[in-house]
């Protein structure tokens, strides 16, 4: 799932006049018109491409099924999704939030759904968001494009909600629950942050190792058994390393070793935490782009309603909907605001996407210096689509965040160093401060440093198999105890033997805490 | 591009993920069910509950760096007073300047615990495992049927003893400023005109004739059509006796402990939820006694604590001035529990027994006697310390008396002592053989 429109009060404005709808009501006519409109400005004026679209219409009870689910259609069964959604729930009926007036799934082809209470101009900005915004996002952005496979999500996510019911027939719920708890607790640590080596396939393993045979007979001489050993490094030295190869240590993708090398799962336990990584990794692209995806759906919708509305396809009533909407998403409450709550991707992202087109049509003296490449090259939407495909949030926000929208926003950097009586203000939005304010700010949103940093190094096999780990951590910031032993916990019953997790300051080498576990029989 | 209506399809799609929820939380649940049904009204008992979960039970682990530890990097917008080199005093409480940077540090720890609300089925379904309780929809009670009438909207036919006088006049009324009939002060004050001027006035001929023409509007427009007439129609269906009413009669003298009332009130609460489980319409008369009867509500009933003698007789007598006043046993089925710690004055033996057989007994479809004891057990094995009341009931019952009477000195002994004195009447025979 990805970008819910935040709902804000839902303020009607009756009588609209535009020849697309009138008034708040639609059928399923207008939903197909309001699409193929649309359509026809997403295709020829902006360029995008997109999956096939596929709206669904929904009640307010399903979406908060939707949201118990994470927004996927189908998903496997587990407790936490029922306290999610009876934590939405009560909150939602309490009035202290509202629901999203949209999720889209990143699937091919691409699914939207929207409410059924929305009115016909909302339901104008969710298709222009979702459907199109979101959609293209999807479809092209290098991440997704590596990642995700958009065709299968759906199929798979269809086999692991049978295999995992079928194992809680076969194991019973409380076996299976146990494996899905400990998975959960790593979820974080179970995503590929990096493209890997592509795995060769069976027949060309096959081929390779015949190859391989080939050569040696053909290169073969018996005098080349007869050389003595190399003195100097050890059996055991060598046999290490060549282990820890075998087990591609060091391996950040806890999830991914403990279901290849864990030596008591069973191969359903080890399923499931495949289900499980394969779901986190599928999620992954979309916390890395959190602000470029709103922040090009939020453009993609801003221009479509606009475009709409010059060609009198809206009329004004829905239009001044539609902005009221607008600009209470892209609302960013300044830090001393009560109703302040960190960034807002939407803002930060629809102000940067205008941005890099006011850049690209109409540059300053300053954008020339700051950013030759696009600065006065005409094509907005060309730059803007050419953005969207090869950046991710942290290096969108390190190449582009210009010192224009650095003074906008009257961004600055507060440290806040637990050794100093005081925080400090490192740098504000002057010329001093532009360039290491959008480095720091960039730093922010890159998932790889804000997930601590932690890996299995090694382990011990010949001895009493204990599984080493470490947490670089990184400015000495330490992992939240409690939880931390909780997940440890989890991971030692994965493993089925004892567990220590060393917490490293990467820059001197000293252990700052040390969390061991050991694994409680419950699995096995 | 399709569209596809999800509308129709089943909701509840969650409902499987709230059931492990629940099976996860069961003990929390569980306690504060149990909790409920001490402090909740018999009546409130069953409706949906709510349950507040620590986040700690549910706590989902994830490795996240600890807040304030180390440094840590906020950029914030909306700088209004600093430059760089500023330095701004730690705000109170830790952690980040201004507002926590957003994903700075793990969310996860901001969680409060948080309460949910347990639907009718899940919150009996809980409160009666609580009893070791599996089903009590197997049980069954006669159910009489009768016929009743019913209002069913307006007929434009009928007896004038339906006329619906009210939807009358508003026909009346509307149709009557639909075709604007003159208003009688219309009338009146063109005929006070006319009176006031002189013969030969050249205006007086058009007066009367616009009166002449008001009159006749008003003859053909009359007052209440026959089309304005609206009767009440009543339509005939099938009834059933659905309304019950339970006694809850208990010896509140200073030998009743609260651990008895507890039991009381718990085999009380059963009884409700079986009655409105099988009545649309539950009433539930509260009677304490010690020498004298009072009819009470509820809070008193379990609360008080008075002294004085005991005679359960007075209870019988309340009652059945109670059924008399109010609870005519050919409309109402009657039910009535007692719990007593079993002391009466023996005198008023022959009293009580008359009273049942003669009274009590003929009115109600079930009474229950529940002996209520001690926690520790009965004192010292109660076949041989048969109390003055039980003696008493036990005489009627075996003389062919509808009295059904057990003893408890434990929670978990309600449920099943609950099953034998409700349970079908082959059930009970087996059981009390």
């Amino acid at each position: 799932m990805v970008g819910s429109l935040s709902r804000s009060t839902s303020r009607t404005i009756a009588g609209s006049t535009g020849p697309l709808f009138t008034g708040n009501d639609w059928d399923f006519d207008t939903i197909r018109r309001i699409h193929d409109a649309c359509e026809a400005i997403a295709g020829p004026e902006l360029g995008l491409s997109w999956y096939p679209n596929q709206i669904e219409i929904i009640t307010a009870e399903q979406m908060l099924d939707a949201y118990a689910s994470i927004g996927m259609p189908l998903f496997y069964k587990h407790w936490s999704f029922g306290k999610h959604f009876a934590q939405h729930e009560a909150g939602y009926r309490r009035g202290l939030m509202g629901l999203a007036y949209e999720i889209v799934i990143n699937s091919d082809p691409c699914i939207s759904y929207v409410m059924e209470e929305n009115t016909a101009t909302m339901q104008t900005l969710v298709i222009a968001h979702a459907a199109f915004g979101h959609n293209h996002f999807f479809k092209n952005n290098y991440l997704f494009r590596q990642w995700t496979d958009a065709e299968g999500i759906l199929d798979y996510l269809d086999f692991a909600k049978g295999f995992i019911s079928r194992c809680e027939e076969r194991h019973g719920h409380q076996a299976v629950e146990q494996v899905l708890d400990a998975a959960h607790a790593l979820m974080s640590q179970g995503v590929h942050r990096y493209p890997r080596k592509k795995r060769p396939d069976l027949a060309s393993e096959q081929r390779r190792e015949r190859e391989r045979i080939e050569h040696g007979e053909q290169i073969y001489n018996d005098l080349w058994r007869t050389l003595p050993s190399k003195p100097g490094a050890t059996r055991s030295d060598a046999a290490a390393e060549r282990r820890r190869a075998l087990l591609e240590l060091p391996q950040e993708n806890i999830l991914y070793f403990l279901e290849k090398v864990a030596p008591r799962l069973r191969p359903w336990q080890r399923e499931i935490l495949r289900i499980v990584r394969l779901v986190a990794q599928y999620f992954y692209p979309q916390r890395q782009t959190k602000v470029m995806n709103e922040g090009c759906a939020t453009y993609v919708h801003y221009r479509i309603m606009n475009a709409l509305s010059e060609k009198g396809q809206i009329g004004e009533a829905a239009y001044l909907e539609f902005l009221q909407s607008h600009t209470n998403v892209i609302r960013q409450p300044n830090y001393d605001d009560r109703s302040y709550g960190g960034h807002n991707p939407y803002a930060i992202g629809f102000a940067m996407m205008q941005d890099i087109a006011r850049i690209a049509e109409n540059p300053t003296d300053e954008d020339r210096a700051w950013f030759p490449e696009i600065a006065g090259v005409g094509d907005g939407m060309g730059v803007l689509r050419n953005v969207w495909e090869n950046y991710r949030d942290e290096s969108f926000i390190a190449q582009f965040l210009s010192p224009k929208l650095i003074r906008d926003l009257r961004l600055f950097h507060v440290v806040d160093d637990p050794d100093e009586p005081e925080l400090r203000v490192e740098a504000i939005h002057d010329e001093r401060g532009y360039r290491r304010l959008r480095r720091s700010f960039a730093r922010q949103y890159d998932v790889a440093w804000l997930d601590p940093d932690i890996e299995v190094v090694d382990v011990d096999l010949e001895g009493d198999r204990r599984l080493i780990l470490h947490h670089k951590a990184l400015n000495r910031i330490t992992l939240q105890k409690d939880d931390a032993r909780r997940v440890l916990q989890h991971l030692a019953d994965l493993w089925g033997y004892d567990t220590v997790l060393k917490e490293v300051d990467p820059a001197t080498g000293a252990v700052l805490a040390e969390h061991t576990a050991s694994a409680r029989p419950i699995f096995f | 591009m399709h569209i596809v209506d999800r509308r129709l399809n089943p909701g509840g799609k969650s409902l499987a993920n709230r059931q492990r929820f629940l099976r996860r939380v069961k003990d929390v649940a569980q306690r504060a069910v149990r909790e409920s049904a001490r402090e909740k009204d018999i009546r409130d008992l069953g409706k949906d509950g709510r349950v507040s979960v620590p986040v700690d039970g549910v706590r989902e682990p994830r490795f996240s760096r600890q807040p304030g530890s180390g440094l840590q990097d906020h950029i914030l917008p909306g700088n209004k007073t600093y430059v760089e080199g500023d330095l701004i005093e730690r705000p109170p409480g830790g952690g980040g300047g201004g507002g926590a940077g957003e994903g700075g540090e793990g969310g996860e720890n901001s969680e409060d615990a948080f309460q949910f609300v347990l639907t009718r089925e899940e919150f009996l379904e809980l409160f009666l495992e609580d009893l070791e309780l599996p089903d009590l929809a197997k049980r069954r009670l006669a159910v009489v049927e009768t016929e009743g009438l019913r209002r069913a909207g307006y007929t434009v036919t009928g007896s004038p003893a339906n006329l619906a006088l009210t939807r009358t006049l508003r026909n009346s009324m509307s149709r009557r400023i639909a075709l604007k009939r003159p208003k009688p002060d219309e009338l009146a004050a063109l005929e006070a005109r006319i009176a006031g001027l002189r013969e030969g006035d050249p205006a007086l001929p058009d007066l009367k004739l616009s009166l002449e023409l008001l009159r006749e509007r008003s003859k053909r427009i009359p007052y209440v059509d026959p089309i304005d007439l609206r009767y009440r129609r009543f339509e005939p269906y099938p009834r059933p006796v659905a309304q019950a009413v339970m006694f809850c009669l208990m010896d509140v003298s200073g030998s009743m402990t609260e651990h008895m009332k507890d039991l009381a009130k718990r085999f009380y609460i059963l009884l409700h939820i079986f009655l409105t489980r099988r009545y649309r319409h539950v009433e539930i008369v509260f009677i304490r006694h010690t020498d004298r009867a009072t009819e009470v509500d509820e809070e008193t009933f379990f609360g008080s604590r008075e002294t004085g003698g005991t005679l359960v007789s007075s209870a019988l007598v309340e009652m059945k001035r109670v059924i008399t006043e109010r609870y005519d046993p050919n409309d109402w089925n009657i039910y009535a529990a007692q719990a007593s710690d079993g002391d009466n004055v023996s005198s008023d033996g022959p009293t009580s027994t008359e009273l049942l057989r003669s009274h009590i007994l003929p009115a109600c479809q079930h009474f229950a006697y529940l002996e209520v004891g001690d926690e520790n057990g009965p004192r010292a094995g109660f076949v041989e310390h048969r109390t003055t009341l039980w003696r008493t009931y036990e005489s009627i019952a075996k003389s062919g008396g509808a009295i059904a009477m057990r003893k408890v000195n434990h929670r978990r002994e309600i449920y099943p002592v609950f099953r034998e004195l409700f349970g079908r009447k082959d059930a009970r025979t087996e059981a009390e053989a």
